[in-house]
């Protein structure tokens, strides 16, 4: 039942093979940046986003003068101009925000690839600055409850007189009914986590740096939402992480190889709520990250078998692995068989996921500094490198309106 | 009229917002202790109002923190005839001032009714216990 | 009863809007009722101002449920770190099928965590759990 309607109805709104895409090859990330990555960063959001934004300009080879555009999500809570006005862009000619949290992580840099490639700006810098660690913790229920008490969101209020006001749980209900659907079992999760932290142990710049994991360990930890675990779970992070979007014409003569934007989308299908869309007919899966894969598949003309190295949003180790099953990277339900052993992820497998150890393992700065290793890797400077890697795809939050990018060298 | 604010109304706290701007903290504790501290750009020398934790200038990050005279002149003022806030009756007279060393700050002038206040007027600063844990900066004609 | 709240701590309410307003007052009045579409049928949540099957505005109608479903997904809060501090853990969050076919979420009022499972029949109930609001919970069904 479930596959038909994702035959009848998926398939219904997919468009048709274009013949032209203004940002396909045309753009290009050209400097990427951040700062430490940390538990207490002892500094304001501000600071950090300078920082951060300062290191990608000049590993772009450029100076502050040469960007013209910003870019970022409505949840940073950096005020634009007064981010300007420490910076010193002397004319900001282009600005957006994207919404929906952490899913318009990769739509930032679709939304400067449009920009630089209509000639709305020249240098566009894409940036997340957060003290998710210490300050703002909005993945607790107290601060998001807060929050969100003042957003327009309809659906909240059939859910926070229930307790049930967390991302964890409401990641929860989705892991729980896929599991259902595909008959897993609660201790066979832990492969992914695993090897996201092995990832972490050659990234010196990871929170989790220094700190291995047994699959033993996985289990032990507390349970913290039933399904989830300790470790299933992405690690609050204070820092910030900038990129430096351009067209192709202008990467040519920056300092570092170019990561060419090959094709980006985003996608919020119907019925869609933000993380807890329990009203379409699949509970068990994600479709705007099917929708995203196969938008950027038909734009890149490339398919999974194609991509180098992945780096999926993984708030949570299952919104990690059923993105690989949406993203057509194993069959529905094989995500968890997918990573079984973990070969099949690791830097020499078939598929390289999350090299810097994603937002479980690394850190927690909103998917952007999964976009900085995608960049890394396709300039072969990643601390697991991925050996000739030349395509990358990237995704943003799964389940709630999300965005992707296939870059490639 | 001596005080252009009700001290038995709750005067609005400055937004130190430790977390998200930690670059105000050592302005508000300075004027907790009767000083008017500006920010200074250690590399260029630029100031830096409000304190920020870049230079838009050199991009330094490294800044030092400098005693103001707290003379100044009157650059602008408006004056509000219904009041703003509880803790403000009208009529309530806020005033931008350029200090000597340049900045401008706003806050409000004491000692001086809201119709005799000019453009060019020299002031200096004041402080005033809003409340216990409270020091506001304030500006008087200058003597 | 496995249900339990914390006293003194303050519990989130519905947010009630002009859309959904019918829901939550029917709710007061312990009456568990569901938007719908007059004209093609459809029954929707969350309650909206459009039928967004035939785009219509002023076919949209309140109809009473049966209050019965079955549990289509489930998280229990077993530990405080992600818990609702008004809310004694152990505790579920079940999300319902109901017949009608759409689903809302709410807790299980008289089942325990562990013996929560997928597919088992429920039927609404109700609770107060403060002086200001009523909520419509789920219960096994008889």
């Amino acid at each position: 039942m479930l596959d038909e309607y994702r035959t009848k109805s998926y398939q219904a709104h997919l468009r048709p093979a274009v013949d032209e895409n203004l940002i396909k090859d045309n753009v290009a990330i050209i400097g990427i940046g951040q700062t430490a990555f940390s538990r207490n960063s002892q500094r304001d959001e501000l600071d950090l986003a300078c920082e951060a934004i300062k290191n990608a300009v000049d590993d772009a080879g450029l100076s502050i003068s040469d960007i013209d555009g910003l870019e970022a999500l409505t949840l940073d809570r950096v005020s634009m101009p007064t981010l300007i006005g420490s910076l010193g862009i002397p004319n900001l000619r282009f600005t957006s925000e994207v919404s929906f949290g952490g899913g318009g992580a990769c739509a930032t840099v679709m939304h400067a690839a449009a920009a630089v490639a209509t000639g709305l700006a020249d240098y566009v810098v894409c940036y997340r600055s957060l003290n998710e660690a210490s300050g703002h913790r909005y993945g607790r229920g107290d601060g998001y409850a807060e929050y969100l008490s003042k957003a327009p969101t309809l659906h909240y209020g059939y859910y926070f007189p229930y307790g049930f006001l967390t991302p964890l749980a409401w990641a929860g209900m989705y892991a729980r009914r896929w599991m259902h659907e595909y008959g897993i079992k609660l201790d066979n999760t832990g492969w992914y986590s695993l090897v996201l932290r092995e990832y972490a142990q050659k990234n010196p710049n990871a929170i989790f740096y220094g700190k291995p994991m047994t699959y033993q360990d996985y289990l032990d930890a507390p349970m913290i939402v039933e399904p989830l675990r300790l470790f299933d779970c992405c690690v609050d992070t204070d820092g910030a992480v900038a990129l430096v979007v351009t067209t192709a014409d202008r990467a040519r003569d920056a300092k570092q190889s170019p990561a060419y934007i090959m094709a980006a989308a985003q996608s919020i299908p119907i019925e869609t709520e933000i993380q807890t869309s329990y009203n379409r007919p699949i509970v068990s899966g994600l479709p705007e990250t099917w929708y995203v894969g196969q938008e950027l598949y038909r734009i890149s003309g490339l398919g999974p078998g194609d991509i180098d190295v992945a780096e999926l949003y993984d708030p949570f180790s299952f919104g990690g692995i059923i993105q690989l099953e949406e993203l057509g990277f194993c069959g529905r339900g094989e995500g968890v068989d997918f990573c079984e052993g973990g070969d099949r992820i690791r830097v020499d497998g078939e598929l390289p996921l999350n090299t810097a150890g994603g937002l479980l393992s690394e850190a927690y700065i909103h998917g952007f500094n999964l976009i900085a290793e995608a960049v890394r890797q396709l300039r072969g400077t990643a601390t697991s490198q991925v050996a000739g890697a030349e395509t990358a795809l990237v995704t943003a939050g799964p389940g709630l309106p999300t965005s992707g990018l296939i870059l490639r060298k | 009229m001596t005080s252009s604010y009700d001290p038995t109304r709750d005067v609005p706290r400055p937004a130190r917002w430790e977390v998200l701007y930690r670059s105000s903290g050592p302005f508000w504790d300075g004027v907790a202790s009767g000083k008017l501290l500006l920010q200074r750009c250690a590399s260029c020398a630029r100031w830096l109002t409000p304190p920020r934790p870049m230079c838009p200038g050199c991009q330094s990050r490294e800044h030092e923190w400098v005693q103001s005279t707290g003379r100044g002149t009157v650059h602008s003022f408006a004056t509000y005839r219904h009041a703003p806030h509880p803790a403000f009756p009208a009529p309530h007279s806020v005033v931008l001032v350029e200090l000597e060393e340049g900045p401008r700050l706003v806050s409000s002038l004491v000692g001086i009714a809201p119709e005799n206040i000019a453009v060019g007027q020299a002031v200096e600063v004041v402080f005033t216990h809003a409340a216990d844990d409270f020091t506001l900066f304030q500006f008087k004609p200058a003597a | 009863m496995t249900l339990e709240y914390v006293p003194g701590i303050p519990i989130l309410g519905p947010y009630v809007d002009p859309d959904n307003a019918p829901f939550w007052e029917a709710v007061e009045r312990h009456e568990f009722v569901l938007q719908r579409c007059a004209d093609c049928k459809t029954y929707f949540q969350v309650p909206r101002p459009m039928c967004p099957h035939c785009r219509s505005m002023d076919s949209l109608e309140w109809v009473p449920s049966t209050g019965r479903g079955k549990i289509f997904s489930y998280v229990n809060f077993t530990t405080d770190r992600m818990a609702y501090p008004a809310m004694k853990i152990p505790y579920s969050v079940v999300l319902v099928e109901l017949e009608e076919g759409i689903r809302l979420t709410a807790n299980i009022v008289d089942v325990e965590p562990e013996d929560v499972f997928i597919g088992m029949p429920v039927e609404v109930t109700f609770n107060k759990p403060t002086d200001s609001f009523t909520l419509y919970q789920f219960k096994k069904a008889s």
